[in-house]
C-alpha cells in the first residue's frame, strides 16, 4: 500500500518552484503563498494557509472542498476584496504581468472586471432590483472604459448577452423578470463584458436544476473558449465538474491539499481526503452503499496541531499529529500536501 | 385592465375615507348635548352684548340660518354636497367667512414652513443615514449624523424654546415670532420676502432638528441590511466606483420603504404645525385650530380636521400610484 503511494517521487517543496512548471504555455495567473485571517471575537480564523496555483490560458480548474474549507475566501481574497475582519496577511496574485496585490485601491478597482472577473455564490441576489439589467452592464463598462462611444458600449453588451444566449431584450428587463437561470446568465455575462484573462465563478449552478446546471456550465466553457481565459470553477458537485474542468484543486481547511488533473483526480487520487471524496461519489457498483468521510470538518479557531486532516485521516502516522506537510510537487506535476509523499517518510 | 382595477379600487376607497370622514364630522355635533351656536352666544351674552332675553331668539335665528332647522336628511344631504364641493360651512367666530376661507389662508403658512422642513429632514436624515451605516465612508462624516440621533430625545415645544432663548433672546441673532416684523406691511418685495424667510429660520431649525434623527435611525438600519446585499458587493466585484455603487446600489434600494415613511410623515404635519405655529406666533392651521378649539367654533374645527383627513387619505392614494415608479417589482403585481 505505501510503495504504491510513494511511486510518485516527490521532488522540491516550498512554492516558488510550483510555479516553475516545466511544461504548458507561460502561466495567465499565479497565486503565490496566499493566507487570509478573520479576525473574530472568537479568536482568529486563519482561512487560507499559503495557498499557491498557477492556471495558463484557456485552462479550467475545478476547486472543491466542504462548506467552509475557504473557497469563497480565496476567490475574495484573488479579487482584494476581503472585508474586515478579514485580512490578506500575506501571498500574492499575479495576472498576466501585473502584481495585483501592489495596486493601489483605484488601479486594483480598474482590474477588477477586466483583468479579474468575479461571478459570485448567489446569482439570485447579485443583480440590483431596482435597475434594469441593460443598466447594470453599461456602468460596469462606462467605470472601465472612459469616452467610449454609447454605441461601442451597446454593442459590447449586446454581444455578452447573446454569448451568453440570453435574448437582446432582457437588456430592458428587470432582475424579478428573469429566470433563476437567466440570473446567472446575466451575471455571467457581466463578467466577460470586458474580456478579462481570469474568471472565477462561486457556485455558479448551485441553485439550479440538473438541467439548467449543464446549460449555464455549458455556457461557461464556450464563453470560457471564446475570450479563451482562465476559469476557476468553486463547486461542491464533482461529477458536474468533471464533466468541464482539466485540474481539480481539493481544499481543506483553508489550505490545498491536492491538485490534480481530472483523470488524474478520479483514478488516482493522491492525499487521502481527496480520496475519500471521490471514494464517497456515488456509482453503479456501490449502489446503496453511500460512503461518508467519518468526523466533522474541524472548526478554523481550533485547528488540529500538524495536518489538519490528521484526525479523520485513515492513513495517519505519528508525524501527522505534530509536523504541519509542506506543499510538495510530484515528479508528475502533481501537487500534494501530505507526509505521505515526504521522500523519508 | 388590472391596473385599471387598481386605480377604480383605490379610488372606491378614497371615497369611502372621505364619506366616512364627513358623515362622522356630520354626526357628531348634531348628536352631541352641546349646541355651538348657543354655547357661543351664551358667552356673548355673558359679557353684556345683549340681553339674555334676545338669546333664544337670536339662537333661533341662526339655526334657520344655518339649516339647522331642517329635517336631519335634508340636512345631511346638503352637508354632503358642501364637502363634495369643499364648503364646509360658515365660521362662528369669524362669520361671514367661510370656513373653507379661512383654511386657505392658513394653509400656504403651514405648508411652506412644514413642507419645505418635511422634505429637507427627509433628504438630510436619509443621506446621513446612509452614510452613517455605510463602511467605506471617512470616520468623521459618518459621525455627522450622531448629534441628530441625540437630538431626537428633545420634544419640540423644547426644542423651539431652546432656540428661542439662545439664538432669538440671546444672541439676537433671528426675530422672537411672528410671521414677519411688525409694523411692516406684507408686499410683493425682496425686502419683505426677506424679512418673511428671517421669520421662517427658528421654527425651521427647530422642526429639522427635531426630526432628521428619526430618519437617520431608519435609514441606517436599513442601510446596515442593503450594504450586505450581494447585489452591492457584486457591483464591487464589477469595479464600479465608490460613488456609483452608493449611489445606485445602495442608496436606491435603501430609499424604497423610507419613502412610505414619508407619506405617513406628512400625516403629521398638523400636529407640529400647531406646536411650532404657537411656540413662535405664526399663522397656519395650527394656529387656526386651536383658535377654533378656544372659541367653541366647531365648523372651523370640523373643517380642518375633515380637510385633513382627505388631504392625507389622498396622498396615500397617491403613494400607492408613486411606490410602482420607484420600485419596478411591484409594477408587475
Ligand atoms: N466575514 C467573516 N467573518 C468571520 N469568518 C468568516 C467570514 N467569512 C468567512 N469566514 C470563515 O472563513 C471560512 C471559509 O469561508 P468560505 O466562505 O471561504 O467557505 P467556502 O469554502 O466558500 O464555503 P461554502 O462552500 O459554504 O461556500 C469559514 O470557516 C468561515 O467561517
Ligand atoms: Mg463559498
Amino acid at each position: 500500500m505505501m510503495s504504491e503511494v510513494l511511486s510518485d517521487r516527490p521532488t522540491t517543496s516550498r512554492t516558488s518552484a510550483l510555479s516553475a512548471r516545466p511544461s504548458g504555455p507561460e502561466p495567465v495567473l499565479r497565486v503565490q503563498n496566499l493566507e487570509v485571517t478573520y479576525y473574530t471575537d472568537a479568536g482568529r480564523a486563519k482561512a487560507l494557509d499559503d495557498v499557491s496555483f498557477t492556471l495558463s490560458a484557456g485552462e479550467k480548474l475545478g476547486m472543491v472542498g466542504e462548506s467552509g474549507s475557504g473557497k469563497s475566501t480565496l476567490a475574495l481574497a484573488m479579487m482584494r476584496m476581503i472585508k474586515p475582519p478579514g485580512r490578506i496577511e500575506a501571498g500574492r496574485v499575479i495576472v498576466g504581468d501585473t502584481d495585483l496585490t501592489g495596486l493601489d485601491d483605484d488601479a486594483m478597482r480598474k482590474a477588477r472586471l477586466s483583468k479579474i472577473a468575479y461571478i459570485p455564490q448567489g446569482a439570485m441576489n447579485s443583480l440590483n432590483p431596482v435597475m434594469r439589467i441593460g443598466a447594470q452592464m453599461v456602468d460596469a463598462v462606462k467605470s472601465h472604459m472612459n469616452g467610449e462611444s454609447r454605441s461601442s458600449i451597446g454593442d459590447r453588451c449586446a454581444h455578452a448577452l447573446k454569448s451568453v444566449d440570453l435574448d437582446a431584450s432582457v437588456f430592458r428587463m428587470y432582475a424579478h423578470e428573469l429566470s433563476g437561470g437567466m440570473k446567472q446568465r446575466v451575471c455571467i455575462a457581466i463578467g466577460i463584458l470586458l474580456n478579462p484573462q481570469v474568471i472565477i465563478a462561486d457556485e455558479p449552478t448551485s441553485a439550479l436544476d440538473v438541467v439548467t446546471q449543464r446549460q449555464v456550465m455549458e455556457t461557461i466553457d464556450r464563453v470560457q473558449k471564446e475570450i479563451n481565459a482562465a476559469v476557476i470553477l468553486i463547486g461542491h458537485d464533482m461529477g458536474l465538474m468533471a464533466q468541464f474542468v482539466d485540474k481539480v484543486a481539493v481544499m481543506y481547511a483553508g489550505r490545498l491539499v491536492e491538485v490534480s488533473t481530472v483523470r488524474e483526480m478520479f483514478t488516482d487520487p493522491k492525499h487521502p481526503y481527496a480520496r475519500a471524496l471521490i471514494s464517497s461519489l456515488p456509482n453503479l457498483d456501490n449502489k446503496g452503499v453511500f460512503q461518508g468521510i467519518p468526523g466533522l470538518a474541524p472548526s478554523l479557531l481550533r485547528l488540529p496541531t500538524g495536518c489538519a486532516f490528521h484526525p479523520r485521516c485513515t492513513h495517519a502516522m505519528d508525524i501527522c499529529g505534530t509536523t504541519r506537510p509542506e506543499v510538495r510537487m510530484l515528479a508528475s506535476g502533481r501537487v500534494v500536501t501530505c507526509h505521505l509523499f515526504n521522500e523519508e517518510a | 385592465m388590472r391596473t385599471l382595477w387598481l386605480v377604480v379600487r383605490r379610488f372606491l376607497f378614497l371615497i369611502l375615507v372621505i364619506w366616512s370622514a364627513s358623515t362622522i364630522t356630520f354626526i357628531i355635533p348634531r348628536f352631541s348635548p352641546r349646541s355651538a351656536i348657543r354655547e357661543r352666544f351664551a358667552l356673548l351674552a355673558r359679557n353684556g352684548g345683549f340681553s339674555p332675553g334676545d338669546l333664544e331668539k337670536i339662537i333661533t335665528a341662526m339655526q334657520t340660518q344655518f339649516g339647522l332647522d331642517k329635517p336631519l336628511l335634508q340636512q345631511y344631504v346638503d352637508y354632503m354636497s358642501g364637502v363634495l364641493r369643499l364648503d364646509f360651512g360658515y365660521s362662528l367666530n369669524k362669520y361671514p367667512s367661510t370656513v373653507i376661507d379661512l383654511i386657505s389662508q392658513a394653509l400656504p403658512w403651514t405648508l411652506g414652513l412644514l413642507l419645505v422642513t418635511t422634505i429637507l429632514s427627509f433628504l438630510i436624515g436619509n443621506l446621513l443615514g446612509a452614510i452613517a451605516a455605510w463602511p467605506k465612508a471617512p470616520q468623521w462624516l459618518r459621525a455627522v449624523a450622531t448629534p441628530f440621533v441625540l437630538l431626537t430625545g428633545v420634544p419640540p415645544v423644547l426644542m423651539g424654546v431652546l432656540l428661542l432663548f439662545f439664538v432669538g433672546f440671546r444672541l439676537k441673532l433671528l426675530p422672537l415670532g411672528g410671521a414677519y416684523s411688525i409694523g411692516v406691511i406684507p408686499n410683493w418685495s425682496w425686502g419683505f420676502a426677506l424679512d418673511m424667510a428671517q421669520h421662517q429660520i427658528l421654527p425651521a431649525l427647530a422642526l429639522i432638528f427635531g426630526s432628521v434623527g428619526g430618519w437617520v435611525l431608519s435609514m441606517r438600519g436599513m442601510g446596515i441590511t442593503i450594504q450586505g446585499e450581494d447585489y452591492v458587493n457584486f457591483a464591487e466585484h464589477k469595479g464600479l466606483d465608490g460613488v456609483s455603487i452608493f449611489r445606485d446600489y445602495y442608496l436606491r434600494n435603501a430609499l424604497l420603504p423610507q419613502v412610505t415613511g414619508f407619506a405617513l410623515a406628512l400625516g403629521t404635519v398638523v400636529t407640529s404645525a400647531i406646536i411650532i405655529e404657537s411656540i413662535f406666533f405664526l399663522p397656519g392651521i395650527g394656529t387656526l385650530l386651536q383658535d377654533a378649539i378656544k372659541s367653541n367654533d366647531f365648523p372651523v374645527i370640523y373643517g380642518i380636521v375633515l380637510f385633513i383627513t382627505i388631504t392625507v387619505a389622498t396622498l396615500m392614494v397617491a403613494m400607492e400610484f408613486v411606490y410602482p415608479l420607484i420600485d419596478p417589482r411591484i409594477r408587475k403585481q
